[in-house]
Parts: C-alpha cells; sequence; structure tokens
C-alpha cells in the first residue's frame, strides 16, 4: 500500500448528489466568519477603552516596547508563507517536502509564543492592572491560544500524514488548518497595529 | 500484508470524507435507549433535543408558577426577594437557553434534511456534540441552586456591577455557574449553525435552487446567520464577565477604568436579535403549515424568503433600544428608535403573506393550525407594543414596568411557543409515525390560549399604571391584575397535563401514521413516516417545482408517483 492511496470508496459520500463540492470547508469558512466576529467585538471593546477610558496606562507604565514583538511578529507572518509551500507540496504530492515545510511553520509559530511568553513575563504590569493590563492580556492570550491550537492541530495533520493510506493530495484537513493559521496571521497584524503602533 | 486476507478497507477512521459518513458510531441501539446514547443520527438528535428542551420547559414553567405564587398578594410573603431574583434570573435563562433554543435546534435537525432531500447533517458528529453539551450546561445551570448563595439573582441579563459582585467569596457561585453554562451554550449553538447553513449550502436535492426552498429553510439559514454573527459578541462579553468576577479584571468596573455600559454593548447586541433566531423558525412554521391546512400557495413566497434575511440584518443594528434609559445619548437613542421600528416592515409583510394565504382558503382548524393562527394573532398584538416600546418617550416611561415583561411574553410565549407547540402537532406523525389525538390538543389550545390572554394582558395594563418589573411585593394598588396574571398562569400549567399526556399515549399507542397525513407538499411527506435512516438514501428525487403548489396540479418532484407509493408500501409494512 502506498502512503498516497486514494481514498476508499465504500465509504458513501453525501451532499455530492446535488453537484456540490466537499462541504469540509464550507463548514470550516463558516466557523472562522464566526471566530473573527469574536475579536472585532473585543477590538471594539479595545478601542472604546483606549478612546475614552478615564483610567488607560496604570500608573508608572509609559508604553509598550515595539521592537521585539516586531520580530516576533515577522516570524509569524511569514509563516503564512511557508505553510503556503507546505500546502503547494502536498498538492503536488511531494509528502516528504511537505511535512519539512509544515515543521517549519510548527516551529515558527512555538518561536512566537514563546516571544508572547517572554514579553509577557517582563511586562511591568499584569492582568488586575485596570483595564489597560485586562485588555492587553485578554487579546494578546486570546490570540496566543489560537495560535497554540494552530500549532497543535499541525502535530495532529503531521502525525496523520504518517499512517498510511489515507494522504491523498490536497487533504481538506491541511487546507483547513493553513486557512486557520492564515486567519489567525491576519488577526495578528490587526491586533499588532491596534496594540503596539496605536499607542498615542 | 497476506493474500489470504481479504482487500482490506484502508484505515477508514483517517479517511477526512469518513467524518461525512452518517452514523459512523458502530453498534447504536435501535430502541427507546438510542435517545440516551451518543447517535449521530440527525432526526435522534432532534427528538434528543426536544425531550430535553421540553424537559426544561416544566423546569422553567415550575420557576414561574413560584413567582406567580408569590406575586397573587401584594407582599413579599412565600419567598423573600433575594430568592425570588433567583427565582426570575433562573426562569428567564432556563427558558431561553435550554427550551427554546433547543427546541428549535430539534425542528432544525429533524425538518432541515429531509426538506432538502439531505441524507442527514453535513457533521453528523458535531451535530451529537453540539447536542451532548446541552444537558451538560443544563446540569451547570441547575447546580446553582446548590452552591453557596444560591442561583445569581442578576437577572439573565446579568448586568455588571451586580453580576460581579461576589459577597460570599466563594469561587463556585451561582453567577459563575451561570456564565459557564451560558458560554457552553453559546460554543454548543455556533456549532450547530455552521452545520445548519453548512447543510442547507450544500446538500440540497438536485434541482432544489434557494427559490425552491421551503420557507423554514429560509429562516433557518437567516437565524442561524444571527447566531454565528451575534453569539460570539455575547461569549466575548461573557468572558469579560468571568474574568472580572473571579479574576479579578476591571473590564466592567469604573475603578480600574472600565465601563459596565460595554457590558450592555456585548449582551443586547446578541440578545436582541436572539429574540429574531427564535421568532424567525417560527415565521418558518407559520409559513409551512398555513398553505397545508388553508389548501393554498404561500402568498408572496419570494417576498416572504428575503423578508427572513431583512430581518436578520435590521435585527443586528437594533440592540441599542434595550439601552434608552441607560444613559445613552439622545442622537444614538433616536438612531436605534428609527431602526427598531423598520423591523416592522419584513415582520409585516410576513403577516401579510399569511393573511394572503389565508383569504378564501378552505381551512382545516387541526389543533396545528389552531397554534398557528393563535400565534400570529398574539404576534400582531406583540407587534403593536412593540412599536410602542420602540419609540424613546414611551419606552423612557414603560422600559421597566410589567408593560415590558407583557409584552415580550406575548413574543416569546404567545407567539415563539404557540408556533413550537404547531410545529409539534404538525410534524408529530412525520417522526415518530404516530397521529397525536386531536381532542386532547384542542383541550391543549383552548387552555393555553385563555391561559396566556388572562396572565399576559393584565401585565401590560399594570405596567401602564406602573408597577415596576423584577419586584417580589408591589402596591396593593395592582393586586387585581396580579391576581388575574397568576390565575392565567396556574392555568397554562394546567395546560401542559393534555399536551404531555398527548405526547406520551400517542407516542406509546397512538394511530399508525400514513406517510402524509395533513396531504402537504414538501420532500418530507414524500418518506415514510418515520423517515429511514437517511431519508432517501441513494434513490434523492429531483425537485422539479417550488414548495407550495397547492391547487395548482403540479408535481413537486419528476415522478412523484413512485416516491409516494414507496412511502406507502414502506408504511403498510410492519
Amino acid at each position: 500500500m502506498t502512503s498516497l492511496n486514494p481514498a476508499p470508496t465504500e465509504v458513501p459520500v453525501h451532499g455530492e448528489h446535488a453537484g456540490h463540492g466537499d462541504h469540509t470547508l464550507t463548514g470550516f469558512v463558516i466557523f472562522l466568519l464566526s471566530e473573527s466576529v469574536i475579536f472585532l467585538a473585543l477590538f471594539a471593546g479595545y478601542a472604546i477603552y483606549k478612546t475614552s477610558s478615564p483610567l488607560w496606562l496604570p500608573p508608572g507604565v509609559e508604553g509598550l516596547e515595539v521592537a521585539m514583538p516586531l520580530r516576533f511578529t515577522v516570524v509569524l507572518v511569514s509563516s503564512s508563507g511557508v505553510i503556503y509551500l507546505a500546502e503547494r507540496a502536498l498538492h503536488r504530492g511531494r509528502l516528504r517536502q511537505f511535512r519539512a515545510w509544515w515543521l517549519l511553520t510548527m516551529a515558527m509559530g512555538a518561536v512566537f509564543l514563546v516571544g508572547q511568553g517572554l514579553e509577557w513575563a517582563a511586562l511591568p504590569f499584569g492582568l488586575g492592572d485596570g483595564v489597560y493590563g485586562a485588555s492587553f492580556y485578554l487579546l494578546t492570550g486570546f490570540h496566543g491560544l489560537h495560535v497554540l491550537t494552530g500549532v497543535l492541530l499541525m502535530g495532529l495533520m503531521l502525525a496523520r500524514s504518517f499512517r498510511p493510506g489515507n494522504y491523498d493530495a490536497g487533504s481538506v484537513g491541511v487546507t483547513a488548518v493553513s486557512l486557520f493559521w492564515h486567519f489567525v496571521d491576519v488577526i495578528w497584524v490587526v491586533l499588532f497595529a491596534l496594540i503596539y503602533v496605536w499607542q498615542r | 500484508m497476506t493474500s489470504t486476507t481479504p482487500a482490506p478497507a484502508p484505515a477508514p477512521s483517517f479517511d477526512p470524507r469518513v467524518l461525512k459518513a452518517p452514523h459512523p458510531v458502530p453498534g447504536a441501539p435501535n430502541n427507546w435507549r438510542r435517545f440516551l446514547s451518543f447517535n449521530t443520527d440527525a432526526k435522534v438528535i432532534g427528538l434528543q433535543y426536544m425531550i430535553t428542551a421540553l424537559f426544561f420547559l416544566l423546569v422553567g414553567g415550575l420557576l414561574s408558577m413560584i413567582m406567580r405564587g408569590e406575586l397573587i398578594t401584594p407582599a413579599a410573603d412565600l419567598v423573600d426577594p433575594s430568592v425570588y431574583n433567583g427565582l426570575y434570573t433562573m426562569h428567564g435563562t432556563v427558558m431561553l437557553f435550554l427550551f427554546l433554543f433547543p427546541i428549535l435546534n430539534g425542528f432544525n435537525n429533524l425538518l432541515i434534511p429531509p426538506m432538502i432531500g439531505a441524507p442527514d447533517m453535513a457533521f453528523p458528529r458535531l451535530n451529537a456534540a453540539a447536542f451532548w453539551m446541552v444537558p451538560v450546561f443544563g446540569v451547570i445551570l441547575m447546580a446553582s441552586f446548590l452552591v453557596p448563595g444560591g442561583p445569581s439573582g442578576a437577572g439573565w441579563w446579568a448586568y455588571p456591577p451586580q453580576s460581579i459582585q461576589n459577597p460570599l467569596g466563594h469561587f463556585l457561585n451561582g453567577q459563575f455557574l451561570w456564565i459557564l453554562a451560558v458560554a457552553l451554550s453559546g460554543i454548543s449553538s455556533i456549532m450547530g449553525a455552521v452545520n445548519f447553513i453548512t447543510t442547507i449550502i450544500r446538500m440540497r436535492a438536485p434541482g432544489m435552487g434557494w427559490f425552491r426552498m421551503p420557507i423554514f429553510c429560509w429562516t433557518a439559514v437567516a437565524a442561524q446567520a444571527i447566531q454565528l454573527i451575534g453569539l460570539p459578541v455575547l461569549t466575548a462579553g461573557a468572558v469579560l464577565l468571568l474574568f472580572d468576577l473571579s479574576f479579578g479584571t476591571s473590564f466592567y468596573r469604573p475603578e480600574g477604568g472600565g465601563d459596565p455600559m460595554l457590558y450592555q454593548h456585548f449582551f443586547w447586541f446578541y440578545s436582541h436579535p436572539a429574540v429574531y433566531v427564535m421568532v424567525l423558525p417560527v415565521f418558518g412554521i407559520f409559513s409551512e403549515l398555513f398553505p397545508v391546512y388553508a389548501r393554498k400557495p404561500l402568498f408572496g413566497y419570494h417576498v416572504v424568503a428575503i423578508a427572513s434575511f431583512a430581518i436578520t440584518f435590521l435585527s443586528l443594528i437594533v440592540w441599542v433600544h434595550h439601552m434608552f434609559y441607560s444613559g445613552t445619548p439622545q442622537w444614538m437613542r433616536n438612531l436605534f428608535m428609527v431602526t427598531t421600528m423598520l423591523i416592522a416592515v419584513p415582520t409585516g409583510i410576513k403577516v401579510f403573506a399569511w393573511i394572503g394565504t389565508l383569504w378564501g382558503g378552505k381551512l382545516r382548524l387541526t389543533t396545528a393550525m389552531l397554534f398557528c393562527l393563535g400565534g400570529v394573532f398574539n404576534f400582531i398584538f406583540a407587534g403593536i407594543t412593540g412599536i410602542m416600546l420602540a419609540t424613546v418617550p414611551v419606552d423612557i416611561h414603560v422600559g421597566n414596568t410589567y408593560f415590558v415583561v407583557g409584552h415580550f411574553h406575548t413574543v416569546i410565549f404567545s407567539t415563539i411557543t404557540y408556533g413550537v407547540f404547531a410545529g409539534i402537532y404538525h410534524w408529530f406523525p412525520k417522526f415518530t409515525g404516530r397521529m397525536m389525538y386531536e381532542g386532547l390538543g384542542k383541550l391543549h389550545f383552548l387552555l393555553t390560549f385563555i391561559g396566556s390572554q388572562l396572565t399576559f394582558l393584565p401585565m401590560h395594563a399594570a405596567g401602564l399604571l406602573g408597577m415596576p418589573r423584577r419586584v417580589a411585593s408591589y402596591d396593593p394598588e395592582f393586586a387585581f391584575a396580579n391576581v388575574l396574571a397568576s390565575l392565567g398562569a396556574f392555568l397554562l400549567g394546567v395546560a401542559t397535563i393534555p399536551f404531555l399526556l398527548n405526547l406520551v399515549s400517542s407516542w406509546v399507542r397512538g394511530e399508525k401514521a400514513p406517510p402524509n397525513p395533513w396531504h402537504a407538499i414538501g420532500l418530507e411527506w414524500l418518506l415514510p413516516s418515520p423517515p429511514p435512516a437517511e431519508n432517501f438514501e441513494h434513490d434523492v428525487p429531483t425537485v422539479v417545482s417550488g414548495p407550495y403548489g397547492y391547487g395548482l396540479g403540479r408535481p413537486l418532484v419528476e415522478h412523484e408517483e413512485r416516491y409516494v407509493a414507496k412511502a406507502a408500501k414502506a408504511g403498510a409494512t410492519p
């Protein structure tokens, strides 16, 4: 049995009688729309506090250091390109190449998480320090949770790719995870602009 | 691999297509025990939703009986005021999150796949997971009666600063459990929404274009779109509330720079549209049933379909009308007064479409039809009081009185729950294979109709006279209205007896149902009652006309007689 065996045909496939293709991705995109609304709500809350809260920065806090997070931002954003390369390799049937790019994406995600952890550890304010501390940790933490989820999902897909007989080119799971990853990156770019760029 | 083994099916659990296989749980029982098992069949899940929801209808109803018992006299003599706060908090939460949402998801599960000719939902396992979260958060919510301090008394709206106080200091308190339950409910409903929308977009039978879809499916997409857009906002708001309550953050605490008003925005951005999440499917049920029982095509089908989406859109831009008296600036009040009133246009279109459908029709007054007529009657009244409440000056005058309580109960009980009852009486034969008893049904309708008028009309009157809501005791001048309301509420309690009796006895030994007892048009009625596991299995019909061709003498699907004969045959064999 080769590792690129086509999927078994005995499994009944539904939904295709209407001439429609795969619906997993449809469902996933709808789910991502819903996710983006959560972030929109949190962004709106942040913007409202930033512009109208009488107590914004905790006493003694001037603002955030931008240089370090910017480096990790570059890592995260460029991982969107790497995951694209992984997906393309899979579509071309190059499973080894796919695994290599995929693993690199995971590593970049992990680097970002470590960077965020280091930043958190060094910050002079905590979750309980007024609405600024709460918003900062909630927004970055909620995004970090998504990065972590993305890395774990990638790990799952990687493990799956070692099981023989089920990794036909263009696996739906891989496409879904890479969509999720692009989504997480776009959210980070907005978040970065909101928190680090818009400080004054 | 040796040559003696037969050609094996390669590890199916890793084929992504298995996720779509209809019932991947092996060995699921095929008797009543399947309702207690993790079953992925949408029809079983639908009934699981319904049974769970009806159980919580009784729980929520019981809570309201205690409240009306308390309110039958002006003094707070039955329960003390803090217990009363817990009662109305739990009543509201249970009725919305554990009765109405689950029961409408039950209808979605039971009706959407057969109505569009799909074998099942798009994601059966996600579907089952979404259902099983309902009993879990039901138990979490009920557990708040057992924790120190009892259930939350901050109302189902849970406004801070009241909801972020934790006077006893226990981590596990009623408000914490409330937030946990609501957040879980949100996640479960988002999972459901993804599933229903994907199913309708992707799995329609050949020939079923959007404008050949039954209105119920249109309203399902419109309502689930609200869930997708609104629920994340409520969930975000609830998570911030949880942080403020349990982890000492200041999102809603002014002393830390936070703003309690932000919670109201988050909360009502979803919780106002939530009314439409519930009322849209009920509009769908009315639109399905009137053509059947009036023997006429639905009047203005296209307009009714599009009006559903107009309601979705408008519902998302009206939330501030709940905050007219919360210090909202005047320009915002005016803006949201206008958007709120605009909702009357698409809803009015629907009401006129129903009246147009009934006009000159040959009405059959079955129990289902009676509930539809009663529901629309009450809805027209609720629509008028709704317009009154949308008006800023009137709302500021009566917004915190029993007038509002009367108004939204007329919507939520006398319209939505009537629609739910109508749907149950109409589709019960399809999904259980048994007919319900019409006599008991009509008794149920009569008691419900009298009971709901007697309960909610006096509330309007008391509110206009100035009786505040959310109180355990009141001025004796409101005593007469409250006695009437309490008697009406007890009558509603009595009305559930014939209903439950009917449900149980019909399901156990009711008359066997033919495939199409009401002579209705629609794909689900081409199936035997109850439908087989995968509806049409591999013989999916091709749809050739719209869903409401009553009296037009045209077939719904190609070779319709073949499906009719097949369903009749399947019904004839025991």
